[in-house]
């Protein structure tokens, strides 16, 4: 009998659910997820739902930088971009179920026109010119007054849809839950297709993958607006939970978090967004706790404590990537493959 | 002379004076980026912490300005050794991404550190002279000037330097052919040290000078990447490049705030971003960058 885990055709290999016991853990996990607003705090319940949004942020960086080998420094504008255009849409009247995946497709169209460049450019000239693109969003955010709300921002309008209003919390950690679920569905599915495949052939060796026929330019500008799409979703639910926007919610320091979470997480891995994202959020609530007690502490010393988020998180991405460079997918592997034959591991 | 022209050499001037501080910070990018193939993201905190450590030598210390810009070189350098030593070398190898986004991480830090100890406020240095020069009718405030000398003299002695100093054509060598020059008997991680020693001090003189002009703030690191444009306009791996492109940057800069102003207010802050899109879909090496060339 064998004593661990064999496929024995390419499509068991490819199953999303290897064994009963994942699927149960996964039920389990979702029903969790959907009973957590009955016993969580009215704060819990909005740190989940940042949680959620962050995670479907996290999975589109993941598609593009992840599975394509893209560098995204510009991710936060094109949450901006989806923010503000559902928002405008829900101003004029749009109904909700149309403005939100309106946002997603708006933030996919700008960015296709920031991936132009990918069609000469890898690597960190690529990511320079995602630098570009961040500015140029934010600058534009910022300074389209009459669109845009300027500096000051704009008041965001709650979606309904149907019996559902979104400036309740509740529902809007249902909304969110729904379309974080959906979006690791997606994501999932398209790393098994053939797009998928094409996307890590060209991150791994794009030579080699336009050898063999693979289209590298249609498939980096289709991971550029799949991901851009899912930035948009996210922005749009950004906006509904902010209830006010501005520019300084897209800054780059914004997509640099996105990026670190997804490296911690793992890039490249399906659950890296979202163990990248548990780990930030975790981290930050202890931060918070360490800090309230510390100012109460220490209360002349407070603007010692002010910076100390900065640099734990600092701290957190360089020490990932010089010791855990693969994140914490890779090392939650290794971990389970070591559990997996103890005690006797030879 | 009419004062169109004037308006035209007064922004000119300007852009040319700044243009010459980009450049500088400009050179610290490249000479990372040409030894070690490194683009540091981190550079604009280098500067930053430059600015602050002068600012807090002289005004809480009370030392003299001189006095206090050289100690601030010794931190610098003890700073681009200690980042160099743990945290890049164990990247060696390592992925663009991972070392972009490492770079990214010391960001984080750094600016941590900064505000730490030295607040949220912005300060002012208040050391040159307030009132311009009049040049013929173009008026300069001394800030300028001096960072025009400052910048353009550096410039000239680092130029000498990659010519005629040993250490400049170890650091050529290396940059060209690590292997050839480790085999020749160059200390290639020497270099390397060397590379962000360098790259630091120029960094933080660039953030003293910026740091008198605009006030020394947190801000300050935003001229990090304000740099890009430059870097990547002249050419990643070229040192004549950084200094053309940092110029052209500084004057495209201040050009496009006086004459595009009244059209799309504000739109100096972005357009040396825009150019950079441009010049990345034209000329992805820059102007004198070497073209990497693939075949099959």
């Amino acid at each position: 009998m064998p004593a661990g885990l064999f496929h024995e055709s390419y499509r068991y290999d490819e199953r999303i659910f290897q064994t009963w016991f994942v699927k149960a853990w996964l039920i389990a996990f979702l029903i969790a997820c959907a009973l957590f607003p009955f016993v969580g705090s009215k704060y819990m319940i909005s740190i989940m739902t940042e949680v959620g949004i962050a995670i479907i942020a996290c999975h589109g960086l993941n598609i593009l930088t992840g599975f394509t080998g893209q560098i995204s420094l510009g991710h936060a504008a094109f949450l901006g971009v989806g923010a503000y255009t559902c928002s405008i849409l829900i101003q004029h009247g749009v109904p909700f179920i149309i403005a939100l995946p309106m946002a997603g497709v708006m933030a996919a169209l700008v960015g296709m026109i920031f991936g132009i460049p990918s069609l000469r450019l890898r690597g960190l000239y690529l990511a320079i010119a995602t630098i570009a693109a961040q500015f140029i969003i934010e600058f534009t955010i910022r300074r389209w007054d009459s669109l845009t709300g300027g500096v000051e921002g704009m008041f965001v309008e709650p979606g309904i849809l149907g019996p559902f209003h979104f400036d309740n919390r509740i529902q809007l950690y249902y909304l969110t839950f729904v379309l974080a679920v959906v979006a690791t569905i997606v994501i999932k599915n398209i790393v098994r297709a053939r797009s998928g495949r094409a996307f890590v052939a060209i991150r791994d060796r794009y030579l080699a993958a336009e050898v063999i026929g693979v289209h590298v330019f249609k498939y980096r500008l289709m991971s550029f607006a799949v991901s851009s799409f899912f930035a948009g979703i996210a922005g749009a639910l950004l906006a509904q939970y902010l209830e006010v926007i501005t520019h300084e919610s897209f800054t780059i320091h914004q997509s640099i978090d996105y990026l670190a979470m997804c490296i911690i997480g793992g890039l490249g891995h399906v659950l890296g967004g979202i163990y990248g994202v548990g780990f930030w959020f975790i981290l930050e609530r202890i931060l918070e706790v360490v800090t309230t007690n510390l100012n109460t502490a220490f209360p002349d010393h407070i603007t010692w404590f002010v910076s100390i988020r900065e640099i734990v998180f600092g701290c957190a991405i360089v020490l990932f990537l010089i010791f855990e460079p693969d994140g914490l997918a890779a090392r939650w592997r290794t971990i389970r493959a070591y559990w997996k034959l103890w005690p006797f591991s030879y | 002379m009419d004062s169109e022209f004037l308006f035209f050499m007064q922004m000119l001037l300007s852009g040319l004076s700044m243009g010459s501080i980009y450049a500088l910070v400009a050179l610290g990018f490249v000479l990372i980026y040409k030894a070690t193939s490194i683009l540091n993201l981190a550079q604009g905190e280098f500067l930053m912490v430059g600015a602050y450590i002068c600012l807090s030598i002289t005004l809480d210390f009370g030392l003299n300005f001189f006095a206090s810009f050289m100690l601030t070189m010794v931190f610098s350098v003890i700073l681009g050794l200690a980042v160099e030593r743990l945290v890049l070398r164990p990247l060696i190898g390592e992925p663009i991404i991972s070392v972009i986004m490492v770079t990214l991480g010391l960001t984080y830090i750094l600016r941590g550190v900064v505000i730490m100890i030295w607040g949220n406020d912005i300060r002012q240095f208040n050391i040159f002279p307030e009132q311009p020069v009049d040049f013929w009718g173009v008026k300069l405030t001394y800030l300028y000037l001096y960072s025009l000398g400052i910048s353009l003299v550096l410039l000239t002695v680092f130029a000498i330097f990659f010519k005629y100093a040993r250490t400049g054509i170890f650091m050529r060598a290396v940059a060209d052919h690590q292997t050839a020059a480790q085999s020749m008997g160059i200390s290639v991680r020497g270099v390397f040290a060397m590379s962000w020693c360098i790259s630091a001090v120029v960094s933080s003189i660039g953030g003293i000078l910026v740091g008198n002009i605009a006030g020394v703030g947190v801000d300050l690191s935003y001229i990090g990447l304000k740099v890009l444009p430059a870097v990547i306009l002249g050419g990643l791996d070229s040192i004549l490049g950084a200094i053309i492109g940092g110029l052209i940057v500084g004057i495209l800069e201040f050009l496009s705030a006086g004459y595009l102003d009244p059209y799309i207010p504000a739109i100096n802050e972005v357009f040396p971003f825009i150019v950079l899109v441009l010049v990345l879909m034209i000329k992805p090496y820059g102007l004198f960058g070497t073209e990497e060339i693939e075949r099959v």
